[in-house]
């Protein structure tokens, strides 16, 4: 009887304590998780080239830096000494811009990944892509920086989509009047990705407005641009292309394009709701009596 | 002089621990600020001779929870890692390699010297709470989809800022440190660290371990009152056995502390010569 009862204590015990892990385990987990949920995510931040989009970058990058140690050491650092480079690791309250209030800087990096600032240090778009093919985890996808050539495929910078340079028209001195294309001219795609288009200026008469314009197909958010930019804010500068770009919709067809009009092979066209009146045409429905009467 | 020499002698392994942390260290951080080949990267994943890929296996498993698939690069090296501790080494990670042992060492060494350690003035801590750590870890990358210990892990904050940068990354660091010092002995490492509780949970099997033999030892318990997981030592002075616990991180303090020559480094599943001769 007596030893009954001792088991019993011990598995009131054991019970006990394990709904007392189970209470803490829920306050810490619902602490833990509303930290992480709000630190994986910066709506301004603009990834190496190559990137997976970034819901999916969070979840596979492994914050081992190697992205970054490429970027510091490749041959062509501007930076001789090699301490600084495109690519940093985000630190813990790693929010301070150079300068307060001057450019896009983003808030909370997720902690140990990697990122760039374009009006500090801009991807300089090397042609062998040092950052990308160390990326053990598969964040940094070299499919998504290659193009087939001569049937192999090969790196190419020209497809990062970083993000996409966007311009202020009203803060954009040349779309004052005044003759400046350091955007333009700073362009790694100079008349692909930027294009100068030359408007009449109506305020003098007989000058032209050079108005830099981005085209975001070609564009790869390098921030050369933004960089070069003359103004004290830049005019000029580049967006995580989710927050700077539209989306249509599946039911918009270029029917002008042969690859996107294939989108509607197989199609069943649209599907009509018949009812008694269908059979009438519309001319039968607008010329009845009841229509005319009012 | 000769005092000189037995102080080395009695704290060799302790030396040779500090000597491969700080190596390793120096390694990582050269492969970043000098582009040396030999390690780069950090402890999270990393390449070795740029060739071989070695990954955490805690921090990838967290990444397959947060639910996405991986390069197999990443998975070669996580399971080369895993075959290592597991399989070899054990718990070696946490007191041979880890960083944030050099910092909780520090403050177990001033918590005894300076005579903050009291067993009552303790705050229990059970340490299984860092499999419950493990567990809601895995839980938490899953619903939130992002590999959730590695957003606070302290390690990984130390070791990616000495490497890269520290910003306040710091501040996790003193929080280990003060929290080891003031409230609990061997505290993060012991009873809360995750990824020491997930190298516990695998490392059983492990080849390299510390042997006793119960013969030769006279119960001056110096290796209970310097282990960090005593938990692990319940055979002194009773069997001559392995320390079999996954717990055991393979720090040999406890070989070094004893004066009886009762416990050393063995390895296990060496074929006995006994046996062999019966055969």
């Amino acid at each position: 009887m007596a030893e009954d009862k001792k088991v019993d204590r011990e598995k009131r015990k054991f019970f006990i304590r394990t709904l007392q892990g189970l209470g803490l385990a829920a306050l810490g987990g619902s602490i833990w998780s509303g930290y992480v949920a709000e630190a994986k995510h910066d709506e301004v931040v603009l990834r190496p080239p190559g990137a997976v989009p970034e819901e999916e970058f969070v979840k596979k990058c492994i914050k081992c830096g190697m992205c970054v140690e490429a970027c510091k050491n490749r041959e062509n650092n501007p930076d001789e000494t090699k301490q600084t480079a495109t690519l940093r690791l985000a630190a813990p309250g790693d929010h301070r811009p150079r300068e307060k209030g001057k450019y896009i800087y983003p808030k909370e990096v997720p902690v140990g990944t990697p990122y760039f600032v374009p009006r500090e240090i801009p991807c300089y778009m090397c042609e062998d892509i040092p950052c990308v093919p160390p990326c053990p985890t598969g964040a940094l996808d070299p499919d998504l920086v290659s193009s087939v050539k001569d049937g192999k495929k090969v790196l190419d910078i020209n497809k990062a989509r970083m993000g996409v340079a966007v311009v202020d028209m009203e803060h954009c001195i040349a779309y004052w009047g005044l003759q400046c294309d350091a955007c333009y001219r700073a362009c790694p795609l100079i008349d692909e990705a930027i294009k100068l288009e030359l408007r009449r200026n109506p305020r003098t008469g007989r000058h032209a407005f050079l108005l830099p314009v981005v085209y975001p197909d070609v564009c790869t958010g390098c921030g050369l641009c933004e960089l070069a930019c003359v103004t004290e804010k830049p005019a000029i500068f580049v967006l995580p292309r989710h927050l700077a770009l539209g989306r249509v919709g599946k039911h918009y067809i270029k029917g002008w394009e042969k690859q996107d009009e294939e989108r509607i092979k197989g199609s069943q066209g649209i599907q009509k709701t018949i009812t008694p009146r269908s059979e009438e045409s519309p001319e039968d429905y607008l010329n009845t009596e009841d229509l005319l009467d009012e | 002089m000769n005092e000189n020499r037995n102080f080395l002698y009695k704290h060799r392994y302790l030396i040779a621990r500090r000597i491969v942390q700080v190596s390793i260290l120096l390694l990582y951080i050269a492969g970043n600020a000098y582009g040396w080949k030999i390690l780069q990267g950090n402890l999270s994943s990393s390449r070795l001779f740029d060739v071989i890929p070695l990954a955490d296996p805690y921090a990838t498993l967290q990444l397959f929870a947060a639910g996405t698939i991986l390069a197999t690069d990443v998975i070669v090296g996580a399971l080369i890692i895993f075959a290592f501790y597991s399989l070899i080494g054990g718990r070696a990670f946490c007191s041979w390699i880890c960083p944030i042992n050099m910092v909780t060492d520090f403050a177990n060494w001033l918590r005894v010297k300076t005579g903050l350690h009291k067993d009552e003035w303790q705050l229990r801590i059970s340490r299984k709470t860092r499999y419950w750590i493990l567990g809601l870890s895995l839980i938490l990358s899953f619903v939130v989809a992002a590999p959730a210990f590695e957003f606070i892990s302290p390690i990984s904050m130390l070791h990616r800022g000495l490497i890269f940068g520290m910003g306040f990354g710091f501040a996790a660091v003193v929080a280990v440190f003060l929290f080891d010092l003031f409230v609990t002995k061997n505290g993060w490492c012991g009873h809360l660290c995750p990824l020491g509780g997930f190298y516990s949970l695998v490392t059983k099997p492990s080849v390299i371990r510390v042997k006793h033999d119960a013969d030769k030892c006279t119960l001056c318990m110096n290796c209970k009152n310097v282990c960090p997981e005593k938990q692990v030592l319940w055979m002194i002075g009773k069997e001559s056995v392995f320390v079999s616990s996954g717990e055991c991180i393979n720090c040999a303090r406890c070989i070094e502390v004893c004066n009886d020559d009762a416990l050393n480094f063995g390895l296990r599943y060496k074929p006995n010569k006994e046996e062999k001769e019966n055969a």
